[in-house]
């Protein structure tokens, strides 16, 4: 087996010097009814071309959104990545060391992970990120659970404009975690009033810019009411190119940011793995999850960063830990600190500019599509539009046609059937314009 | 601003008082951060003019800089050459870090994780152009209930941690379809710490069981803990110090005798894969971590995957979305539906998709024939160390061991020697330091897996130098110790004052000074 190290006489060498007669004999501390009675039901081994063949025939069997035209957000975007992206994260120096245990040889990960808590702060106007949570969904319920502790309440109040993967994953831990969950109606057209739902109890509000359904909104005196109440306003963002032209979290009084990373530096790839983005205020680095990246200096007075504060976490506090994590995602985070760094100041305001103005341009597109209302009347790269029809099949009619042409709410939220007509689109800088001008033409073909 | 290349630098003399003026030591090249080599205007990236029209932000736009350096292509590519250049990596050797399964990464895993038809693909796309995927997941969990003779499987979990979580939820709800409230959950001394932040996480209060002499369990303590209100057993099998806890199949009775489940930390899982079903010594869950048996590569801290599978008791509970087959092919179920008690989302979308891939080309490529021989390998590796090292090191406990071997320091007693100062001096000598200080149940524990990619060579090589270092530490070099490590990058650093004065972020050196 071409990864396996050993011959045969090599094996015999090794268990003389052991004293062992056997492999076998090394498991003889597995009890005998724990032992294998028929061989596993699984093929053989395989040559790399026989694996390749198998799973690229896999792979064949997808409509990648590479070979359509795209308009599918709904928190995952498809962005290009510049080719020295992936590059560099294949070098073997990151792609396979492990968690920055031994900082005086892993100082390659622990500055790149600087950068990229710097590089967190600065985009979301906030004062400090952490090293970065599995992804969106998972930053945003440990942002709730770091405001509970902080407020030792329980309740949380979360925006009917949230990612509804967020909303669930909040209500599954607050479920057994042991705290409520208060969900506001759906709020297609970001007119929502959430400052009625905080009371004394409430530990924080939840809100999404832009909105799951594109809206951008203020959430300044939201923030200013959820503190008069004594509770905190935790923002979650999906789109972090957006970050590059519209008001940042920090400007509007968060006090907590999750965000999604996987737009800067990371594929879609069906989901996973992204990268979540943790920033919060200096007074409450202390209850924030994750790993943290520290500078300091070695014993000849040499910079150098270290994982530090590490008394929160699990392998110090274990069950008093401010989170179970452990392994993150460091090389999601790593490719996102890449692409912004290619990006640069003038490169991510461009990049959203872009972004937006082609939303725009589609938006506009579609507007004229008879039967067809866009009904936001603010958005960055991604907006909600009603189709006089069921969206699902037309979707899938438009899909037939090489237009993934956006995210039917009905496959979010089945059980809402006046919601039935909604789709999501979004567009950005990869889409041209002979494709926008596609999706409408088809678009008003199939209606 | 590229601080010093091309100034001459000698060893030692190169060091300024400045923190970040150091020099380069040959090619050991400094480098600063990427905010210190700020040109502004510059950009690694090219665009089009964006094309006009009244902008729809509705007054949100953004008014102040992001402050983000300038910087083109090339520096870039040089920044983070240069600090790749500063990571130890298994690429480039041994990396004997107990529990963690530090493996050869395949790159033809790595090539398939990148094809279009994966990576390419968004997470919300009709189903219909996905059946590729789905099929992949399929056949994922198809291999990962053989291996562990379990009955079902739920591959969302980001890592082994939300894996635990999602366990843990699963048992939470399976006792409260029975009318249950059991509060407690049994985790041993020797456990991750994962394991009782999980339980706590979760609403459970944790308490420790003791280990035995010999490392393992102490049975009759488990047996006097168990009772009416215990919701959990969480165990390491094979447990964290390398051992199979060889009681486990009563250790499974007595807790399901209680009325409680079995949760197993499939951590170590690489020891006993297509040798040994979890299933068969009577766990009711356990995590998967994709990242260390089924070797998708570890990526400086990730990303993971920690698919749990499930008894039969349990899997009515697995979380959403969950892949089913039906008459129009694969689909993904995203709501609860039918006579399932899903207990709901654990994040958004699917799971990590792109180690799916990968771990499934690992298994494929090894067999049911190969991943037999590799935890074969793992152990006898292990074993070698152990029985290589005894008269040197001292083992924590009585032989064989599983796929790592654990010591503890009493071979440093009296030299004035730490399992610190130990794992600094490995440094020096070419090697990534082991495990330490974990598990908690030995003193100055050192813990060891060498994992089935190392030949007899490189474990030869290994030995002696862990030889020479025990030698030299009783030989009364303790100074060489405390020195280590003097040829690493960075020689040891300051982590109290990193902690009392935490600077998290780098701020223009203006900002600074008004800071302070
Ligand atoms: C024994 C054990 N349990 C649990 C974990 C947690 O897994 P992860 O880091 O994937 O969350 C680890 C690894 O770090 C481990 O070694």
């Amino acid at each position: 087996m071409r990864y396996l190290a050993h011959t045969e006489a090599d094996r015999r060498a090794m268990l003389k010097e052991i004293g062992a007669p056997s492999i076998e004999s090394l498991f003889r501390d597995v009890p005998e009814a724990a032992q294998l009675r028929a061989p596993l039901d699984l093929p053989d081994r395989m040559t790399e071309l026989e694996v390749d063949r198998a799973i690229s025939a896999l792979a064949a069997k997808n409509r990648s959104a590479a070979t359509m035209a795209c308009f599918l957000g709904a928190g995952a975007y498809r962005h290009h990545v510049p080719a020295a992206v992936d590059h560099l994260i294949q070098r073997g120096e990151f792609l396979t060391s492990y968690t920055p245990y031994q900082p005086e040889i892993a100082q390659g990960t622990l500055q790149s992970l600087f950068e990229f808590q710097t590089q967190v702060a600065l985009l979301t106007e906030m004062e400090v990120a952490n090293a970065g949570m599995y992804d969106g969904s998972t930053a945003c319920v440990e942002a709730v659970m770091m405001a509970n502790r902080l407020t030792r309440r329980q309740r949380v109040v979360v925006s009917g404009g949230l990612h509804p993967h967020y909303r669930e994953t909040i209500e599954t831990y607050g479920r057994f975690g042991g705290f409520t969950v208060v969900s506001a109606d759906l709020d297609v057209e970001g007119r929502e009033n959430l400052a009625d739902l905080i009371d004394a109890d409430t530990s924080c509000v939840v809100v999404q810019n832009p909105s799951f359904f594109g809206q951008l909104r203020d959430h300044q005196t939201l923030g200013a009411a959820a503190r008069a109440a004594g509770a905190l306003l935790v923002c979650v963002v999906t789109e972090a190119v957006s970050l590059g032209l519209v008001t940042p979290p920090g400007a509007m009084g968060a006090d907590i940011v999750a965000c999604e990373g996987q737009s800067l530096g990371n594929a879609l790839g069906f989901g996973g793995p992204y990268v979540g983005l943790f920033a919060t205020r200096e007074k409450f680095l202390r209850q924030m999850p994750g790993r943290l990246v520290g500078e300091t200096v070695d014993v000849e007075n040499r910079r150098g960063w270290v994982l530090t504060l590490s008394t929160r976490e699990q392998h110090i506090r274990r069950e008093k830990a401010t989170s179970n994590i452990c392994t993150s995602s460091g090389l999601c985070a790593l490719a996102f600190t890449i692409h912004l760094a290619l990006l640069g100041e003038v490169g991510l305001a461009r990049l959203a500019e872009i972004n937006h103005a082609l939303a725009v341009g589609l938006a506009d597109r579609l507007a004229a599509v008879p039967g067809v209302e866009v009904l936001n009347n603010t958005f960055f790269n991604e907006f909600t539009v009603r189709l006089p029809l069921p969206a699902a099949p037309v979707v899938e009619a438009l899909a037939e046609r090489g237009i993934l042409a956006g995210v039917p709410v009905s496959r979010l939220y089945p059980n809402r059937p006046d919601l039935a007509g909604l789709v999501v689109v979004a567009a950005t800088e990869t889409n041209t314009k002979a494709e926008m001008d596609h999706y409408a033409a088809a678009l008003a073909e199939v209606l | 601003m590229d601080r010093s290349q091309g100034r001459a630098a000698r060893p030692g003399a190169g060091a300024t008082t400045e923190p970040g003026g150091a020099s380069h030591r040959g090619l050991q090249l400094e480098e600063p951060l990427l905010f210190e080599q700020d040109s502004p205007g510059r950009s690694g990236v090219d665009f089009p003019a964006a094309p006009t029209a009244a902008d729809r932000l509705g007054g949100l736009r953004r008014k102040s800089g992001v402050g983000l350096p300038g910087l083109s292509e090339p520096q870039v590519i040089r920044h983070f050459t240069r600090l790749s250049q500063k990571n130890y990596a298994i690429d480039a050797g041994l990396y004997p870090l107990g529990s963690c399964t530090m493996k050869h990464n395949p790159r033809l895993n790595e090539k398939l994780a990148r094809l279009p038809g994966f990576a390419e693909l968004h997470p919300l796309q009709p189903m219909s152009t996905v059946q590729g995927a789905l099929a992949l997941m399929d056949e994922l969990a198809r291999w990962l209930k053989t291996l562990t003779g379990m009955p079902a499987v739920a591959l969302s979990p980001a890592a082994g941690a939300h894996g635990e979580l999602c366990g843990l939820v699963a048992i939470r709800a399976a006792l409260e379809d029975r009318g249950e409230s059991r509060k407690r959950v049994l985790v041993p001394e020797s456990a991750h710490g994962t394991n009782p932040a999980t339980a706590a996480a979760c609403g459970f209060s944790v308490e420790s069981i003791p280990a035995d002499a010999r490392g393992r369990v102490d049975l009759g303590a488990l047996r006097a803990m168990l009772g009416p209100d215990v919701a959990a057993l969480m165990l390491t099998n094979p447990n964290t110090c390398g051992l199979f806890e060889n009681e486990v199949v009563e250790i499974a009775k007595a807790v399901h005798d209680a009325g409680a489940f079995f949760y197993c930390d499939g951590a170590n899982f690489n020891a006993i894969v297509g040798r040994v079903r979890p299933a068969d010594f009577g766990i009711d869950a356990m995590h998967i971590n994709l990242h260390k048996t089924f070797s998708t590569p570890h990526g400086g801290g990730g990303p993971g995957s920690g698919p749990v599978v499930l008894s039969a008791a349990l899997a009515a509970f697995a979380p959403l979305p969950y892949v089913v087959h039906g008459p129009d092919g694969f689909r993904l179920v995203e709501m609860a539906e039918g006579t399932a008690k899903s207990f709901g989302r654990l994040k958004g979308f699917h799971g990590q998709m792109g180690m799916f891939v990968r771990a499934l080309a690992y298994m494929m490529s090894h067999g049911r024939d190969g991943l037999h021989q590799a935890a074969g390998d793992a152990v006898l590796n292990a074993n070698y160390l152990l029985a290589r090292l005894k008269g040197h090191l001292t083992p924590a406990f009585e032989g064989p061991c599983m796929h790592e071997a654990l010591f503890d320091d009493r071979f440093l007693k009296d030299t004035g020697v730490s399992t610190l100062d130990f794992a600094k001096a490995m440094i020096d000598y070419g090697y990534h330091p082991m495990t330490m200080y974990f598990p908690l149940v030995v003193h100055g524990a050192l813990l060891m897996e060498p994992t089935e990619s190392e030949n007899r060579d490189s474990l030869d090589r290994f030995i002696a130098a862990m030889r020479e270092l025990a030698a030299r530490a009783r030989a009364g070099d303790a100074a060489f110790f405390h020195e280590a490590p003097a040829l690493a990058p960075r020689r040891r650093l300051d982590e109290t004052r990193a902690a009392r004065q935490p600077v998290l972020r780098w701020r223009p050196p203006t900002a600074r000074r008004v800071a302070e």
